[in-house]
């Protein structure tokens, strides 16, 4: 009977299926495609099939994820771990270090001159700051820093891409490329962070950066945050840099060439001895890097006007480079300023995060940096006056002393003095007994009315650590007489005898 | 915001408005009449008097005298803010625009909606970047071949590897380098409500630029003085000076060996007490001091969860720190609470190992958005995962909240609820540097872990007075009154300037009270040119684009401060009216508001509001005249910004 009923039942639902499928948008399209595709070969649209349905089943596959090891958890779970979880307090217990570091913090009441006065009232001979030519209480430099003010007010508002570009800025960049001889130069607002920035600006994963071992805290900052591939070399040792960089050269024979940088400083911030750059410019002209030197420390201090190590060591400063220095130290200006060719300093305008994401440079700074570039580069008698400084004070402490003896070169007005190896073998005193020991001479100092202050370093969490030996720190001023100076030298040699002698 | 309107009680009286009102009736957008009305207030946050010379030499037309009477503390404590009667400089604006394009006429206009009816307009921003990149790599192709001088340090030479790579430079060559005189303008004198711009040209397409000789004075809508502390005379200045003579010109040392000074302790102390907490550090730099916070907070095994719009300089920090770092969408708290849990319950990668610390980073203010991080969602979370909780107030500190400190002054929730504030004293404050501020016991702490303590240059006294004196103006110890004054004229203006932005038609990111009121562009090539017309109005807005906003939403950004006057914003708003027509930026719908004003009297019945709402006021493209945006402005922002 119904075979026909079926028949005629099917069919019409065939149609209905039909018709609804016409109406379908893009139904035609589809149709067309297949009738186009099938062209009498049963195999290709056997494929197609297998593809069309293996897309349907990826789609409809659960998710799932691809990062390794998660642990599937129920919500009940997961608030049950919520619940436990007790995180550490964001900062932890002070070592008996850290607790002397803060409780011993010198506190100036007034101005930072030769002679400060302290929070207790007493007034002391200070050999702490980097007020080595005393321009810090210049009368004619604090008038030029009021007019500045008065035309400019303090901050700048504003970073320097947008709107915070002043004309002063312009001419201390200009200031400073013409002191040093270089093409340009652009200036940062903290001498800390320039070199950090400046690192990461050129060199980058995959760049091979070769370093001495003994560059300070910033630079290793810099370093760290490039992701570069790091050499080091042992520290000022340049048989040592040129096994490196062969050893470099070698190794990447094969590869595609990529930057290659030496980092180093001019006067090291943390053993206060020079570096041999024009050994470090035959070398690096040799193996084809290029040579990234920091005189944070020796910009303003070494040279005969104080141009820094290319001018005491009688190399042309656009071979290094990029030169980066401070203008906070010795200029009493603030910021620090990164010197090279045009095309190196116009990268960085864009590409430096210290310089593109922070504001500017206070105007009333700038000025003071040009108006002490301007004194430097026109009284040589300023820097011969603190050589002559260093060295009666060198003479009071390094050859007298049984007890430290001075890691800085003799140019250097900032004296790192370091307590004797056979002291600390004989003694057995660990890093921290040693800087518990250097304090107590800080203290000793103070009572006698001279401020000196311990080298104060942190450690870091880059590979490999640095290990800095604990040091005191001297600072010449010409603020000072000869005389005073001598004194003062005194003071500090009889406080490190008593204090050291005392222990056991 | 409900708490924010009462800061107008004392804007609010009627005579001001009602003489706003007339005003703008009789003298059009900004009368004449009252550009001459010699006013003392308007030299309250008036620039040097260098700058205020050349505006008038160089305007041409009258302005208020010079005569006006030396800032004194008596004209610096008025107790009310006159809106109407404050003097506008010196705009132009009888004069016709001169514009670089015309708008379409009807019949253009009808053509293109027939032609676009028919076939999308190939217009979507990344389309113009498409186009600029090829035309970057034809020129790249033959500037490489027929002029190589130009592409030496792009390229390894004598075995050196190229200065900087080809690829990461291109964008800066081709597509910056075009519009290159938008940014670094250089500028002389005090930011402050004008900037007085030093006029260059370019004779090799942006490459070199050359002064003309001759400088323009400018409204100044991009620098971050949100409080109008960038001033060369006043209270504030005159202590820097007697700070200068007193103390020198820096403290040559850091802070850790012997760079602290009387003055240092004094700031501290005035920061803690400010933004609310125990004690505070202060540093030299903003930068540097979200650049050495981190590595003192967390290490590894710790996480931080940061904002994915957070600055550069907390980013720079967090990579210095050796934490892993996860990132949650932009104020999202769903996607944050996601990530929470996530967090927690997995613990450490690979060893599951609970996490020892996880701290989440916001920012108070995002500089780019100008909306605020959602800070009672954030509280709510803390109390259940009990994470540690950074923010950085680098545009919120003085510019937000009834008392200008920051967001939780703002969203009225106890400091206690944060870890760590750290704001930068660069923005609101006139001056230069950042601070952390926290629990005393954790300050103690970090003052023998951070960097920045150990190795930056200690802050110099002429910025620290800068920062006290400003911090005691705002707190009224030093003139009563003065601060609130500034906060209230700031949180009026970025009110007003925003409201008038959407009502003409604009898109407007952001919070309400956000004084930066970043306008929405798009297309990348109208970042030039709004640059441009905005200049030739003498106004100087910041442009950003990519990378620092999306490929597709460039944006013009205005940084609304207590030195404008309504006049200023009238005459922003006016610029911003004419250039919107002209290069066709008024995009909005109509759902962010800025909706027209309804024409029934009738209000809806309570307990169907909503639905009324839908039924009555269908929403429709704001497209205000500029005369009724100004008529009606004043009275409404102090309600909900629609």
């Amino acid at each position: 009977m119904d075979i026909q009923e079926t028949q005629r039942l099917l069919s019409e639902c065939l149609h209905e299926l039909a018709n609804l499928f016409h109406r379908l948008p893009g139904s035609a399209i589809f149709l067309r495609y297949v009738k186009s595709s099938y062209q009498n070969d049963p195999i290709r649209s056997a494929v197609e099939l297998f593809l069309f349905l293996f897309a349907v089943r990826y789609l409809l596959a659960p998710k799932y994820s691809t990062k390794p090891g998660v642990v599937q958890l129920s919500e009940d779970e997961i608030d049950d771990l919520v619940d436990e979880w007790t995180p550490e307090p964001l900062v932890g217990n002070p070592t008996a270090l850290e607790e002397m570091e803060v409780d011993k913090r010198t506190v100036i009441v007034g101005p930072v001159g030769p002679k400060s006065k302290l929070a207790n009232g007493r007034t002391v001979v200070n050999l702490g700051s980097f007020n080595f030519y005393n321009f810090n209480t210049n009368e004619s430099l604090k008038e030029k820093a009021i007019q500045t003010l008065r035309n400019y007010g303090v901050g700048p508002c504003g970073p320097r891409g947008f709107y915070g570009t002043q004309d002063v800025h312009m001419k201390t960049e200009a200031d400073v490329a013409s002191f040093l001889g270089t093409a340009s130069c652009i200036i940062y607002s903290q001498a800390f962070s320039t070199i950090s920035s400046v690192i990461p600006a050129f060199s980058k994963r995959g760049d091979i950066i070769v370093a001495d071992k003994g560059v300070n805290f910033a630079i290793r900052k810099g370093i760290q945050i490039s992701r570069s591939m790091v050499r080091w070399y042992e520290h000022n040792d340049m048989e040592d840099l040129e096994r490196v960089l062969a050893k470099v050269t070698k190794e990447q024979a094969r590869k595609p060439l990529t930057r290659r940088f030496i980092i180093t400083e001019g006067l090291f911030e943390s053993y206060g001895d020079m570096v041999n750059l024009p050994k470090i410019i035959e070398l690096k002209l040799k193996y084809k890097f290029r040579l990234i030197l920091d005189e944070s420390w020796s910009f303003g201090v070494l040279g005969r006007t104080g141009r820094g190590v290319t001018e005491h060591q009688n190399v042309d400063a656009a071979e290094v480079d990029m030169i980066v220095g401070s203008l906070a130290g010795p200029l009493i200006a603030g910021g620090g300023f990164c010197a090279g060719s045009e095309e190196i300093v116009h990268h960085q305008r864009i590409s430096a995060a210290a310089y593109t994401f922070s504001a500017a440079l206070p105007a009333l700074l700038s000025t003071t940096a040009s108006a002490t570039i301007n004194i430097l580069q026109n009284s040589p008698e300023t820097v011969s006056q603190l050589r002559e400084h260093t060295k009666s004070l060198w003479a009071q402490l390094d050859p007298r002393s049984d007890w430290v003896y001075c890691t800085s070169a003799p140019e250097n007005p900032i004296m790192i003095l370091v307590l004797k190896p056979e002291v600390v073998a004989a003694k057995r005193l660990s890093i921290e007994d040693q800087q518990f020991l250097l304090q107590d001479i800080v203290d000793e100092c103070l009572t006698n009315g001279v401020l000196i202050s311990r080298l104060k370093t942190l450690e870091d969490n880059f590979e490999p650590k640095q290990l800095v030996p604990p040091a005191l720190k001297v600072c010449v001023t010409t603020g000072l007489t000869k005389k005073e100076i001598e004194k003062a030298g005194t003071t500090i040699r009889h406080a490190i005898t008593k204090v050291l002698s005392k222990k056991k | 915001m409900p708490r924010r309107s009462t800061n107008f009680s004392s804007v609010n009286n009627p005579s001001s408005a009602q003489s706003l009102s007339t005003n703008s009736v009789k003298g059009g957008i900004i009368s004449k009449a009252s550009a001459t009305k010699p006013n003392r207030l308007s030299q309250l946050f008036s620039t040097s008097p260098k700058a205020k010379a050349d505006t008038q030499s160089s305007g041409g037309n009258s302005l208020p005298t010079s005569a006006a009477p030396p800032i004194s503390s008596a004209s610096l404590s008025l107790p009310t803010i006159s809106l109407s009667t404050a003097t506008a400089g010196n705009p132009n604006m009888d004069e016709p625009p001169t514009t670089l394009f015309q708008p379409p006429s009807p019949e253009e206009a009808r053509r293109l909606a027939k032609q676009h009816a028919q076939f999308g307009p190939i217009g979507h921003p990344s389309h113009r970047y498409l186009i600029l990149i090829a035309f970057g790599h034809v020129r790249d192709f033959f500037g490489k071949r027929f002029r190589e001088e130009n592409y030496r340090h792009l390229k390894p030479r004598n075995g050196y590897g190229a200065l900087n790579s080809d690829f990461d430079n291109f964008y800066v060559r081709r597509l910056k380098l075009r519009i290159n005189d938008c940014f670094e303008r250089p500028v002389t004198g005090v930011p402050g409500r004008y900037i007085t711009l030093i006029d260059r040209a370019t004779d090799d397409h942006n490459k070199h630029f050359f002064f003309t000789g001759t400088t323009t004075d400018t409204l100044n809508l991009s620098s971050y003085n949100y409080l109008g502390f960038a001033q060369s005379e006043g209270p504030c200045a005159d202590l820097v000076e007697e700070s200068i003579r007193k103390y020198g010109i820096i403290s040559p040392s850091t802070r850790a060996e012997v760079g602290t000074q009387d003055l240092h302790t004094e700031v501290e102390d005035l920061v803690a007490k400010f933004v609310g907490k125990e004690a505070s550090m202060v540093f030299s730099m903003g930068f540097g001091t979200n650049a050495t916070i981190f590595p003192a907070l967390v290490s590894k095994g710790c996480l931080i969860i940061s904002d994915e719009l957070n600055h550069a300089s907390i980013r720079f920090g967090a990579r210095l720190s050796g934490a892993s770092i996860t990132m949650f969408k932009h104020n999202d708290m769903r996607d944050l609470e996601i990530k929470l849990r996530e967090a927690i319950s997995q613990g450490q990668p690979r060893t599951h190992r609970p996490w020892k610390k996880i701290l989440v980073v916001v920012e108070g203010l995002y500089s780019m958005e100008g909306s605020m991080c959602n800070l009672p969602g954030l509280v709510t979370l803390k109390r259940r995962y009990k994470f540690h909780l950074f923010i950085d107030e680098a545009h919120s500190i003085g510019a937000i909240g009834p008392k200008g400190r920051g967001v939780c002054d703002y969203f009225d929730i106890g400091t206690e609820e944060v870890d760590i504030l750290m704001g930068t004293l660069t923005k609101s404050f006139g001056a230069n540097g950042g601070y952390i501020a926290a629990d005393k016991v954790m300050i103690e702490q970090l003052r023998a872990t951070n960097s920045g303590i150990f190795y930056g240059e200690s802050p110099a006294p002429a910025v620290l007075t800068q920062i006290s004196s400003a911090l005691r103006l705002i707190n009224g110890e030093l003139i009563p009154g003065q601060g609130e004054e500034r906060l209230q004229r700031l949180a009026f203006n970025s009110r007003y300037l925003r409201l008038g932005l959407k009502r003409l038609g604009f898109i407007v990111y952001g919070h309400d009270d956000s004084p930066i009121v970043p306008v929405l562009l798009f297309n990348p090539a109208k970042m030039p040119a709004f640059s441009h017309e905005m200049l030739k109005r003498k106004i100087s807005v910041v442009v950003v684009g990519y990378p620092a906003t999306p490929l597709v939403s460039s944006r013009a950004r205005f940084c609304v401060s207590a030195a404008h006057t309504k006049e200023d914003l009238d005459r922003v708003l006016t610029a911003c009216d004419e250039i919107g027509n002209v290069l066709q930026l008024k995009f909005s719908t109509g759902v962010a508001g800025g909706a027209l004003p309804s024409t029934e009297d009738v209000t809806p019945p309570p307990e169907m509001e909503k639905e009324w709402h839908r039924k009555h006021d269908p929403v429709a493209p704001p497209r205000w005249r500029i005369e009724d945006v100004i008529r009606r402005g004043v009275q409404d922002v102090k309600g909900p910004l629609y």
